[in-house]
Formats: structure tokens, C-alpha cells, sequence
């Protein structure tokens, strides 16, 4: 055997070292946080974490329920928001924008990406945050849901329309050309043909746009007010929920890991293998949708052919 | 003779500084197939795409010369509203990837009808009209994408057909089917032409014979840029040709 | 029979007629509500960046950028350390994570499709290692920082320090650099390759002089995309890097990123104009760096261009 080929061999297990390192992380990430919640699981018990409403580590309580209430409440009010906004971005872009203003949304969009989420929770906490306090309700402070649900809708803007986007390019051509043959006007083809042909796309980026929702923490925790309470109106109007202050899994997380010890430290690992969790099965279910796409668009290729 | 139903005067197309189609004065005539002939790229399917305006949707398309549609100029006429009376039918079968019945239903909904029953009555008629009703009546829950190449190719005929068009273009609509959904298709043709006007564009030589009543010869050269030859009988042009290259054309001699 | 079909037609065309002027007024409505969207798009864009870059503005000086934080209750001084501590975080994370990721991605792609005795076993962990890309691309950055702090701060007794910052933040952009030079492999036409193979050179020296050559721009958009997640990047350091605003001396030291900092700024001293201006620094590095990935992409399609 020649040195090349020892060599060859060499940078084989090399790189298949650097392969596996992905599959080891994702493992050690679980083993690690799981093992550091299981104090937490096994001194308090399951229910009591997940249904207690109680966060009080000064006196050993360590219900997370606030926490996940906060977490999918802040979210659905993104969803609400930023969805809509997202899917016009999405369709403007693909089908109706001209290719200049295009060359001016596009990066837009990109760059809203790329802006760090301290900088978002900043610009909420100087302007969105005083706005709010604006409205006046007893109890109001402009840190809550509705200041962080803006500003997550901001944020998850970008994800989602951008994956709408490549779902709504990818709908084939003669779909459009079909329905403006027969007399359809172009916003007609849009919504009967083009957004049903494309929804599986669509809602998979609107399914990984909830997973980025749940998982950010920073701006979150700047706007959110942190109060480890139960949400609720603050006054007989409903609507008031949204100003309520909360606190999501991830703010709870990295707000106390720094100082907590003991059961305490354990807990915060026990929410965080609840938030891994959460996204796991809000991730996969994006997975499994686009996965059903693709089949579909394998099925009508082989037809035709 | 009989009444012109669609008519080109002079009419040229440009993509960009290319022309594609050059000084073409044609009358169409209704209630009859007219077959477009020549060989690939001399621009026979975008001149059907002229009639409906299909070309608008390519950027920098421009166009010269009149089309006339029952003696109106169609470039007056809204485009929605003229593809609603002038039907496609395209080289490969495009259902929407929806059941049977809402791919003949769609014409009609976009222009707002709802009404269950009527709906029912225009997809059964249509469906019939494009004999493929006895094939899918039990599953037009079906998804049209789940028929033969055939079958899709009648269902895109029947889905033109609720639309109650008076002129349906064809692009190739056999190209990319078996010999026994051609003829099928063929039949079709037929049969439709006594109350449709057709224009259809096609490669195969017997096929223009068996369907059409009238054909049409363009012919490009080396600029690319197609122009009308020939117009008369299919009969006419298939046994005593006046020009040249159409005889050429027609006995295989290129193409 | 003829007579009914005939007035049916007619009844059907003036139907489309008067759908058409409603369909066309829905069209205008719904078309210019898009429009509308595109331009709020951009207006947000524009209100927070141009927001923070102006206010941020007022707080930046030489001084600001130039001398270290001295801390306090007001959040004196400037942010010259943060700046120096982001950049060695950037540099040890990518150091970490470059290697591995593009590793990872020779072996994903280049080796795939490979016929060897093991060829079954390689394909199961192909998969694998896929499927754990794709889980690790999803995984939000606190839980990446939870996993830093349990292992690299706690476990390994590495403590808050850049070294364990840099590990755990090489988890979040190993996804994103194993993609993006997956992605430039792919698009190396297969014809190099069997080119440098069938003139007797291994697979190695075909990957090493003709491939990665080939997908450079690639794996370097990976890179730079990869620093920009390192700069914006506050959770995960929130949890490893300690927080101190003292230059570390050592990769065993804590620090402060400029993300950092701005959190702090903004959080404990509620000092919002340096928060502003730091703020305004981080956005300007974040432009920059997408500037820069577009030239690099730019450059990458002229090259794909070029091949054809």
C-alpha cells in the first residue's frame, strides 16, 4: 500500500470522525440536560413541574405551568401578528413584486434575520414598552405579552416568509398558466390555485416560525417583564391578557441557571428538557409535513412522465 | 366560405429585439378545426398563445398588426374576459392538484357561481362533453392528478368547456400522450368542432390530416422568424400545395 | 332542448361579465394590500435599524469605542473590550466549528455514494448524522447554553470562560456551516471529480485540490454567515461566558461580548444611550457581514456560471 493511499485512509476516518460528531452532540445535548433534570423529575414528581402553578424557589416550588402559558401565549400572539405579515411578504414577493423591488424587499428581509435579538428586545424596551404603557389600564406596565409578542412577531417574520416563499416559487408554473387560461384573474389564481398547491410548504414554515418563537430567550426576557405569574386579564375586558407580564421556559432558564443550586438548578434543567421537548415535536411535525410534499411532487413528476 | 371567427392582419411579435413571428394575415373560420403546421421553433405556438393573450405574461413581449376576435380587436378586450371565451388546452396535461370536480367546477366558480346543483349540472356536461364522464362518474372526489395522461389531457378539455368558450386553443394537446389516448383526444376534436371553434398546434404531420378541416403553414428560415406560407383546406394543402417548401415540408422532405 | 342550452350560455357569459368588474376591484384591493405589506416589511426594517443606528449614533465616539467599561451603576465607559472579547469568541468558535462542519460535510456528500464493504453500515450513519443536523438546526441557543453550562462550565470544570462559550457556540453553528458547504459540494459539477480520478489522483487529492477548491465561495459564505450568529448570538454566552468586562487573558477566562453587553447595559443599569450605541455597533457588523456573504454569493453563482 502507497503513502497515498495510506493517506486516504487516514482522511477517510477523519472526516468520518467529523460526521459522527453531529450525532454525538445531539446525544450528549439530551443525556446532559436529562440528566441534570432528573433530581428535579424525581424530588417533586412529574405532575407537580408540569402542572404546578407555583414558581417559588425560596420555598422548594417548582411548577413550570406559568412558564408554559407564557411561552405558548407570547407565541400565538407572534403567530397572530407576524403570520399574516409573513405570508403577504411571501406572496408579494414570489408573485406579484417586479424584480427591483424585489432586489429591495428580499435583503429587508434577510437583514431582519440577521439582526440580533438583544438589539429587538432593546428597540422594544425604549419604544415598544412605553407605547404600551400608553394604554391605560390599572396595572399596566408595557412589559408583557403584548410588547414581546410584537416584537417575536418581528422576529419570526423573516423564517417563515422566506420558507413560504421558496414554497410558493416551487408550485409549478402551468398550475398558473391553467387558471389564467381559463379566465381566472391573477389574484384569483393566487389564492385558489398557487397558495392551496403550496400550503404543506407554507405551513411548515409557519410551524418552524412557532419553533423559533418558543426557543428565543433574550428578547423575550427584555420585554416580557418576567413576572412569574400566571397570566391573566387586568381588567373585565379579555382583551387586557395581552398586557399581562409573564415569563416564557427559555426567560425562566436563563434568568436563575446563573445562581441556582441544588433542586433549584435541576428544575431549570427539568424546563429546559420541557422546552426541547415542546420544539422536538413542533420541529418534527414541520419535518413530516414537508415530507409529505415532497412525496406529492415525486408522485406528479413520475406521472407525467 | 364560411364566417371568420378569428383573424390576424399584418400581425408581428417581438421578443425583445428578436422577432418571432413576422406580417401574419390569417381568417380563422368558425365551427371548424384549423390545424397550424410547420417545423419546431418557427413560432406556431405562440402565435396560438396570440389569441388568448397568453403571450402578455412573457416580459418584453411586444406585439404589431391586429387580432381580431368576431371583428373585435382582442387587445381592447379585457384579458380576463377573453380567456373566458377563447379556452387552452396545453401540450402537457395541467390539472390542479384538486379533486375531478373542482377542476371542471373552477371556471365557473371564479365567476362566482356557487350554486351546488348548477355546478353539478355544468362539470356532468362538460365531463360528457369531453367523453370522460363514464370513466370518472363514481370518483369525482378523485384527484385529477390521479388519471392517466389521457384522461388528465380531457379533463383539461372539459375544465376549458364549463367556461362555455367559442374558440379553444390546443398546443399539442397529444404530444405527451399514447397512441390510444391520441386518437381518443382526436375523436374529441371532432366531435367539439360542430359548435367550437378550434385552433390546434401540431408536429404530426397524419394528425393535422385526420382532425383538421383547414391548415396553416408556417415556415422559418434561418432568422428564426416564422411567417405564414400557406392557408387553405387541409385537403388542399396536403394534396396540391402551391408553395415549394410546404410540399417539402408535408412529404418529410424537412422538419 | 337547443333553445334552453342557448339561453343557459347567454345567462352563463353575462354572469362572467358582471363577475368581472367585481373580480378586477377584489384583484386592485388585495394586490395593493400586498404591496402594503412589502412596504411595512421594509418600514420596520428601516424603523429599527435607522432607530438604533441614529440614537445608537449619538453615544458612539472614539472615546466610546476606544476605552473598556468601567462598570457601575450608570454603565460607564465604552465598549472596547466587549469589541476585542467578540472577536475572540468569533475566532475560537469558528476555529472549533469550521473544521469539523466542513469535515462533516466532505464526508456527507463526497463519500455518500461510495461502494465499499462497509457501504451499509456508512449509509446508516449517514442518515444518522443527517437527521442530527437537522435536529441540531432547530435547537433554540438556550438549550445549547444549558448544555454548555451542565458539560463544558460545570462537568469539565472549564468554568465561565471563552473555552466553554466556544464550544457550546460551535454547536449552534456546526448546522449551519455543515449546510452550507454541503450545498457548494453539491454544486461542483460530478465531471471534476471523475476528471482528477480517472488521471489516477485518490480520493483525497481529488477532494483537496479539485472539490474544495471548487466550493470555496461556498464554505466560506458558511463562515461569515456563521460570525454573524456568533455576534448576535446572547443566550448561550448569557449562560457560559460569565459576564465580566475585563479582557480575558486566556481562553480559560470569562468575558463580555458586545451582545452581552448591550443586555447588561440595558437590564441592570438601564443605561439605554450606551445600550443604543453598542446597539448601533452590533448592526452595523450585522450589514457588514451581509454585504459581504451577497459579494460571496455573487461570486459563487459567476463561478457556477463560468463552469457551464
Amino acid at each position: 500500500m502507497s503513502v497515498r493511499m495510506i493517506a486516504d485512509k487516514t482522511v477517510k476516518i477523519v472526516l468520518f470522525t467529523s460526521a459522527i460528531i453531529s450525532i454525538i452532540v445531539v446525544l450528549a445535548i439530551g443525556f446532559f440536560i436529562f440528566r441534570e433534570s432528573i433530581e428535579a423529575w424525581t424530588k417533586l414528581g412529574v405532575g407537580e413541574i408540569l402542572f404546578g402553578a407555583v414558581w417559588r424557589p425560596g420555598q422548594d416550588q417548582y411548577g413550570i405551568l406559568a412558564m408554559i402559558i407564557g411561552s405558548v401565549s407570547v407565541t400565538f400572539g407572534a403567530i397572530l401578528l407576524g403570520v399574516p405579515l409573513a405570508l403577504g411578504c411571501a406572496i408579494f414577493l414570489a408573485e406579484i413584486a417586479p424584480a427591483g423591488v424585489q432586489a429591495v424587499v428580499r435583503p429587508a428581509v434577510q437583514l431582519l434575520a440577521g439582526i440580533p435579538s438583544v438589539v429587538y428586545g432593546l428597540f422594544g424596551m425604549v419604544i415598544l414598552v412605553p407605547l404600551v404603557r400608553n394604554l391605560n389600564v390599572p396595572g399596566n406596565s408595557g412589559y408583557g405579552l403584548l410588547a414581546a409578542s410584537i416584537v417575536l412577531a418581528v422576529m419570526i417574520l423573516p423564517t417563515i416568509a422566506s420558507i413560504a416563499e421558496d414554497a410558493i416559487r416551487a408550485v409549478p408554473e402551468n398550475y398558473r398558466h391553467g387558471s389564467l387560461a381559463l379566465g381566472a384573474t391573477k389574484w384569483q389564481t393566487i389564492t385558489k390555485v398557487v397558495l392551496p398547491a403550496g400550503k404543506s410548504g407554507i405551513l411548515a414554515g409557519v410551524i418552524l416560525g412557532v419553533g423559533r418563537a418558543l426557543g428565543e430567550t433574550m428578547a423575550m426576557i427584555m420585554v416580557i417583564g418576567n413576572s412569574v405569574i400566571m397570566p391573566k386579564p387586568l381588567s373585565g375586558n379579555p382583551l387586557t391578557y395581552y398586557l399581562s407580564q409573564a415569563r416564557t421556559l427559555t426567560g425562566n432558564i436563563a434568568v436563575e441557571i446563573n445562581y441556582a443550586t441544588g433542586v433549584h438548578e435541576s428544575a431549570l434543567f427539568a424546563t429546559g428538557v420541557v422546552l426541547f421537548g415542546l420544539i422536538m415535536i413542533v420541529n418534527a411535525s414541520a419535518r413530516w409535513i414537508i415530507r409529505g410534499q415532497k412525496f406529492v411532487e415525486k408522485a406528479n413528476e413520475e406521472q407525467v412522465c | 366560405m364560411n364566417d371568420t371567427k378569428l383573424e390576424t392582419i399584418n400581425y408581428s411579435l417581438y421578443y425583445g429585439k428578436f422577432r418571432a413571428l413576422k406580417d401574419i394575415s390569417i381568417k380563422i373560420p368558425e365551427n371548424k378545426v384549423t390545424a397550424l403546421i410547420g417545423p419546431s421553433g418557427c413560432g406556431k405556438s405562440t402565435f396560438l398563445r396570440s389569441f388568448n393573450r397568453m403571450n402578455d405574461l412573457i416580459t418584453g413581449v411586444r406585439t404589431e398588426g391586429r387580432v381580431l376576435i368576431d371583428g373585435e380587436d382582442i387587445f381592447k378586450i379585457d384579458p380576463v374576459a377573453l380567456r373566458q371565451n377563447v379556452g387552452m388546452v396545453f401540450q402537457k396535461p395541467n390539472p390542479f392538484p384538486k379533486s375531478i370536480f373542482d377542476n371542471v367546477a373552477y371556471g365557473p366558480r371564479v365567476t362566482g357561481l356557487n350554486d351546488r346543483q348548477k355546478l353539478e349540472e355544468i362539470v356532468e356536461r362538460s365531463l360528457r362533453s369531453a367523453a370522460l364522464w363514464d370513466e370518472v362518474k363514481d370518483n369525482l372526489g378523485k384527484s385529477g392528478l390521479d388519471l392517466s395522461g389521457g384522461q388528465q389531457q380531457r379533463l383539461c378539455i372539459a375544465r376549458a368547456l364549463a367556461v362555455e368558450p367559442t374558440v379553444i386553443l390546443m398546443d399539442e394537446p397529444a404530444a405527451s400522450l399514447d397512441p390510444i389516448a391520441t386518437l381518443k383526444i382526436e375523436d374529441l376534436i371532432h366531435e367539439l368542432s360542430a359548435n367550437y371553434t378550434i385552433v390546434i398546434v401540431t408536429h404530426n404531420m397524419q394528425q393535422a390530416g385526420r382532425v383538421s378541416d383547414f391548415t396553416a403553414f408556417i415556415y422559418t428560415d434561418e432568422t428564426r422568424t416564422g411567417q405564414l406560407v400557406e392557408f387553405d383546406k387541409t385537403k388542399t394543402i396536403f394534396t396540391n400545395p402551391r408553395d415549394q417548401r410546404t410540399e417539402d415540408y408535408i412529404t418529410g422532405r424537412f422538419g | 332542448m337547443l333553445e334552453e342550452r342557448l339561453s343557459e350560455i347567454a345567462f352563463f357569459h353575462k354572469a362572467q361579465a358582471q363577475s368581472l368588474k367585481r373580480e378586477h376591484l377584489r384583484q386592485k384591493i388585495w394586490l395593493g394590500l400586498m404591496w402594503l405589506v412589502g412596504l411595512i416589511t421594509v418600514s420596520i426594517l428601516i424603523l429599527v435599524v435607522g432607530y438604533v443606528l441614529v440614537q445608537g449614533g449619538k453615544a458612539i465616539s472614539w472615546e466610546f469605542l476606544a476605552t473598556s467599561p468601567k462598570g457601575g451603576i450608570s454603565g460607564e465607559g465604552g465598549i472596547s473590550t466587549t469589541i476585542a472579547t467578540t472577536f475572540y469568541l468569533v475566532g475560537l468558535t469558528l476555529l472549533i466549528a469550521t473544521p469539523l462542519g466542513v469535515g462533516a460535510a466532505v464526508f456527507l456528500i463526497e463519500y455518500a455514494g461510495e461502494q465499499s464493504i462497509s457501504s451499509k453500515f456508512l449509509r446508516v450513519v449517514i442518515g444518522v448524522a443527517n437527521f442530527a443536523v437537522e435536529i441540531l438546526a432547530g435547537i433554540p441557543s438556550i438549550i445549547f447554553g444549558l448544555f454548555g453550562y451542565a458539560l463544558f462550565v460545570s462537568t469539565l470544570n472549564f468554568g465561565f470562560s471563552l473555552l466553554s462559550a466556544a464550544l457550546a457556540g460551535a454547536c449552534l453553528v456546526l448546522p449551519t456551516i455543515i449546510r452550507t458547504t454541503e450545498e457548494a459540494l453539491l454544486a461542483v459539477p460530478d465531471d471534476y471529480r471523475r476528471g482528477s480520478l480517472a488521471l489516477g489522483a485518490t480520493k483525497w487529492q481529488t477532494l483537496y485540490r479539485i472539490v474544495l477548491p471548487a466550493g470555496l465561495p461556498g464554505i466560506i459564505t458558511g463562515v461569515i454567515l456563521s460570525v454573524g450568529r456568533v455576534i448576535s448570538e446572547t443566550a448561550i454566552f448569557y449562560v457560559t461566558l460569565g459576564g465580566s468586562y475585563h479582557l480575558p487573558n486566556s481562553i480559560m477566562d470569562g468575558g463580555r461580548t458586545l451582545a452581552l453587553h448591550l443586555y447588561y447595559l440595558a437590564m441592570d443599569t438601564r443605561a439605554f444611550d450606551k445600550a443604543m450605541g453598542t446597539g448601533a455597533v452590533l448592526v452595523v457588523m450585522i450589514i457588514l457581514i451581509n454585504l459581504l456573504i451577497d459579494l460571496v454569493s455573487r461570486k459563487l453563482t459567476a463561478g457556477v456560471r463560468k463552469v457551464r
